[in-house]
């Protein structure tokens, strides 16, 4: 009896709700969702947004407030907005064509950090005293200014180092990951960008001149990527690269494809470190045949190639590809960074900075801070890991095979300096029809015991690296080191 | 000392609204209106500060002083329905007219900000629709045969979309409205309220099986009418009023399963279709690349709205007029844009507030028909605000219904304020059936004291299905109580 009395009891217990709680509950379940996904998208997505072309609203902020400026890392101004005579706005870059990539335009369409930064160039946050002063006399509302980590005299080296060559020139701080400097020429100056539009878009493909070459200029990396090789086989072959020998004739023959070293100059007998020093293809060919293809292809990824960049301007994807079908004719085109193989120059620095740094790659940044006109802060970039993409041992390693390379190497230019430097040229065939011509490259770093500055340079249809590329980088490091 | 007017009326209105909207779900928390009494007086106050922020930013961005002689007129307007509510009908619920004077205050200035002459247009429109919804509530009570005019309903509905089925004519490709004498009908507005009054007659009496296929298929008829009108939204509206308030009358949680499994295979069957409800679903999943399209409006809703952040760049300091359509499909980015997100979604708050209150009367009705129309009104009202707002944000894809109370439109409003209207004259028929209760626990002490002991149980306990039925004299418990109290005194 007690029992049945019970039962009814607990059936009620757990009865569902009433519908009419249960479909108030649905409704409010609905309007809160909604809500909270409503400010969660304005307010994530409000930067890219705001720099959309279809997004009319800018004209409301650019009719309230001055464009904001652009310094350097020192504070120097490298962008300013000015009024002129008939109150028109003009924007003016006062080292004209030095910056012309990196800082970019704002007109026909923006780029470079004006158009990373646009966001907030537009805007103002100047405290509302500030703006009623600004009100009362009339005037617009000054934007928010914004601190990029480029160094005005490195820059200024690299210009100059890059003359009238077609190339790329970018300097990073090998402890935070910042630019210090970043020079792609041809080059022209945003002053006159409404004017000479037309003729840039008409040359069109010719010279490319307003691609960033540093981030989106993409290249046969040539021998700098024996760099990437020699780590795949330390990793392969983690206590027996040292044994490794090769005699080279000059040439390296397997399975119908033969690989020429540079010039063809026969280096004789040689070791794992000598093949890198004196930048054997021969030799590296030879190891690239004896990798294992899904390890390499691992090694790849992790270092980023056909993969998204941590970067903030716009970039192009790096290739290197290798899967376990790949024919080893084309396994040994990769293994000296030929064939289809092509990095950007960023990217080259960024894995050397990453050597430098103990194997720990940063994300390469441009923008130091953000800040109102009146100096509040507004915006503070760190530094900012990627990952580590090799072991400490692995970087150790390597720096001391790049040391080799500017001791007697291929980079002998760098050599018996006031710094130790270390890196690797490069001297990349872009025609297989004409052989001899070749982009010279050099990447590196130096101090080689205490890294503090990678820099990596690129100079288009030169000749070899050695020659060309490593004098350009001596310019920059003397620069940053005050020599 | 402008700039400084400009904040103050910026920030100073959003959080008014955000305290407005608090205010309205704490009503929600008292039983009677006469404990609710604090809180209507003070979001009076609130809403005359509201106002005034509202045309203080017009007039300080424009200059223009004739915004003041508006905001008197409509302060007037807005101030003789809630008092005239309140004399002619001590009995209704007022946390409903004060939100529709909310909203309705709101539209006006967003209107007036947004095309003077539609502004003009809509307030006569308004004006004319209260007035007319005063008289409602007597009228529902007075005919106490409606829960019997089943069969009425039904061909009452069908005959005016038929025929805007047949001569409709077309506007954004749905044949949604006709035209007499130059004013535009859009009668699946007025058709709404008619379908609940249908489903409410047609559930309410039996309980069987069979009662139930009759309905369904009436009510599939005028979801088919619709959608072959190319009235997708009001079709969606028509269908989840009809399931809800199924779920409602049976209790059975079974339908609701049963339901939203059959109304996704018709959205899926939808999609496949018709052309234009693909554009919508490829526009709310990626607007950026159909910007040039189907996309744009929503692109451009989203711009407003996340340019305007927390409070707004007051009005006139926008650009909501970039959105095609903004003062009837997207008059809440319009909103978030000028009044900022604190306002906006804080108006959505003081929506679902109204809703909620709505089914709480519902569920302290005791006869079922009544009960039943106003828990579908207040589904309709509800959904149709989800419908509006999460398509203008990208929360779902855009279905083009108006937002009630706010959105540019005669019939909409109109037909909102009818319904609450309706809705008043329930609560009428609510307190006549509270009177009954409290005379029968007064003559009858024995039951009073039944009743208590299961009234003070259900605090501990929560309630089932059977003891909602029984509200009413829970509450007339409650009302007989305070007599016994105040006698004592």
């Amino acid at each position: 009896m007690k029992k049945r009395s019970r039962e009814p009891d607990n059936r009620r217990r757990i009865r569902f709700p009433n519908p009419i709680q249960v479909i108030g509950g649905i409704f409010a379940a609905l309007f809160l969702s909604m809500s909270v996904y409503l400010c969660h998208y304005a307010y994530t997505n409000r930067q890219v947004m705001m720099s959309n072309s279809y997004n009319t609203r800018q004209k409301i902020l650019v009719e309230q407030n001055v464009r904001g400026d652009i310094l350097s890392r020192d504070g120097t101004i490298l962008a300013h907005s000015a009024t002129g005579a008939d109150g028109k706005e003009i924007r003016e870059y006062p080292f004209a064509n030095l910056f012309s990539h990196v800082i970019g335009f704002a007109t026909k369409g923006k780029s470079g950090v004006e158009a990373l930064e646009n966001y907030y160039l537009l805007r103002s946050d100047i405290s509302l005293s500030e703006k009623a002063r600004y009100t009362d006399e009339e005037q617009k509302y000054p934007g928010d200014v914004v601190t990029t980590s480029l160094d005005i005299g490195l820059q200024q080296t690299a210009y100059k180092a890059l003359a009238a060559y077609r190339g790329a020139i970018v300097a990073t701080d090998v402890r935070t990951g910042e630019i210090l400097a970043m020079v792609s020429k041809p080059d022209f100056d945003p002053n006159e960008i409404d004017q000479i539009w037309g003729d840039l878009v008409a040359a069109g493909e010719g010279d490319s001149r307003l691609v960033n070459r540093v981030t989106q200029g993409i290249y046969p990396p040539g021998s700098t990527f024996k760099i990437i090789t020699a780590l795949e086989y330390i990793r392969e072959n983690p206590t027996t690269y040292r044994n490794f020998r090769f005699r080279c004739g000059g040439h390296f023959t397997h399975d119908g494809e033969t690989i020429h070293c540079f010039h063809g100059e026969s280096h004789g007998d040689v070791d794992f470190y000598k093949a890198f020093q004196k930048s054997c293809n021969s030799s590296f060919a030879n190891i690239g045949v004896s990798l294992d293809h899904a390890a390499f292809a691992a090694t790849l990824k992790e270092l980023r190639f056909g993969e998204e960049m941590p970067l903030e301007l716009p970039y192009t994807k790096s290739r290197a590809a290798i899967d376990v079908n790949t024919a080893d004719g084309d396994v040994m085109q990769l293994s000296i960074g030929q064939g289809t193989t092509a990095m950007t120059p960023m990217h080259l620095n960024m894995i050397t900075q990453a050597i430098a740094n103990g194997g720990v790659m940063l994300a390469p940044r441009i923008i130091l801070s953000v800040d109102s006109a009146d100096g509040k802060n507004i915006r503070q970039s760190d530094v900012q890991e990627i990952g580590r993409v090799m072991s400490g041992e692995e970087a150790q390693i390597l720096t001391e095979m790049m040391t080799l390379v500017v001791n007697g190497g291929t980079g002998k230019r760098l050599e018996g300096l006031a710094y130790q430097a270390a890196g690797k040229t490069g001297s990349a065939e872009f025609n297989s029809q004409q052989k001899t011509e070749s982009h010279a490259w050099f990447t590196g770093f130096a101090p080689a015991e205490d890294p503090r500055i990678a820099v990596t340079v690129i100079v288009e249809e030169a000749g070899g690296g050695g020659e060309y590329a490593v004098p350009m980088a001596k310019r920059m490091f003397d620069a940053f080191f005050g020599l | 000392m402008k700039l400084y007017l400009m904040e103050i009326a910026r920030i100073g209105g959003a959080l008014l609204m955000a305290l407005y909207a608090i205010l309205s779900f704490v009503t929600l928390c008292y039983r009677t209106e006469k404990k609710r009494m604090w809180i209507y007086v003070t979001q009076a106050i609130l809403m005359a500060f509201i106002q005034f922020a509202l045309f203080l930013q017009m007039i300080v961005k424009t200059g223009d002083m004739t915004y003041l002689f508006f905001f008197a007129f409509q302060a007037i307007i807005i101030l003789a329905t809630i008092v005239m509510h309140r004399l002619i009908y001590p009995d209704g619920n007022l946390l409903i007219v004060n939100n529709m004077c909310l909203l309705l205050m709101i539209s006006m200035a967003v209107l007036t900000r947004l095309s003077g002459n539609q502004a003009i247009r809509q307030f006569i429109i308004v004006v004319a629709s209260i007035i007319v919804a005063l008289c409602v509530p007597a009228l529902i009570h007075h005919f106490r045969k409606l829960p019997d005019l089943q069969w009425v309903y039904a061909i009452a509905g069908l005959i005016p979309l038929l025929v805007v089925l047949i001569l409709g004519s077309a506007i954004n490709g749905s044949n949604i409205n006709y035209s007499i004498g130059g004013l535009t009908f859009q009668p699946s507005e007025f058709v709404k309220i008619i379908f609940v009054f249908y489903v409410a007659a047609a559930l309410a009496r039996t309980d069987d099986f069979l009662s139930i296929v009759a309905p369904s298929l009436i009510a599939a008829l005028y979801v088919a009418i619709l959608v072959l009108s190319r009235d997708l939204g009001a079709g969606l509206i028509f269908y989840v009023a009809f399931l809800l308030m199924l779920y409602i009358a049976r209790d059975r949680i079974i339908w609701l399963f049963l339901g939203t499994g059959m109304g996704a295979a018709a959205c899926v069957a939808a999609y496949r279709m018709f052309p234009h409800v693909r554009n919508r679903v490829a526009a709310f999943l990626d607007p950026w690349s159909a910007i040039e399209g189907a996309g744009y409006q929503v692109a451009q809703s989203l711009f407003g709205i996340s340019l305007g952040g927390p409070f707004g760049l007051g009005l006139y300091g926008g650009k909501p007029e970039a959105i095609p359509f903004v003062g009837k499909d997207f008059i809440f980015s319009a909103i978030s844009e000028e009044l900022g997100m604190v306002f906006s979604i804080s108006l959505l708050a003081v929506c679902l507030s109204t809703g909620l209150m709505i089914l709480t009367i519902s569920g302290r009705i005791r006869d079922p028909f009544y009960r039943l129309l106003t828990a579908g009104f207040g589904v309709i009202y509800l959904f149709q605000v989800f419908l509006t707002v999460g398509g203008g944000t990208k929360f779902i894809p855009l279905t083009g219904v108006t937002l009630p109370l706010v959105s540019y439109g005669g019939s909409s409003v109109l037909s909102t304020i009818l319904m609450f209207g309706i809705l008043q004259g329930v609560m009428l028929i609510r307190a006549d059936e509270h009177r009954d209760a409290v005379e029968r626990l007064m003559n009858d002490r024995e039951a009073y004291e039944r009743v208590r002991r299961e009234r003070q149980k259900r605090q501990t306990e929560r309630s089932a299905r059977e003891e909602v039925l029984r509200e009413v004299v829970m509450d007339a418990a409650d009302t007989v109580k305070d007599m016994i109290h105040e006698k004592e005194e």
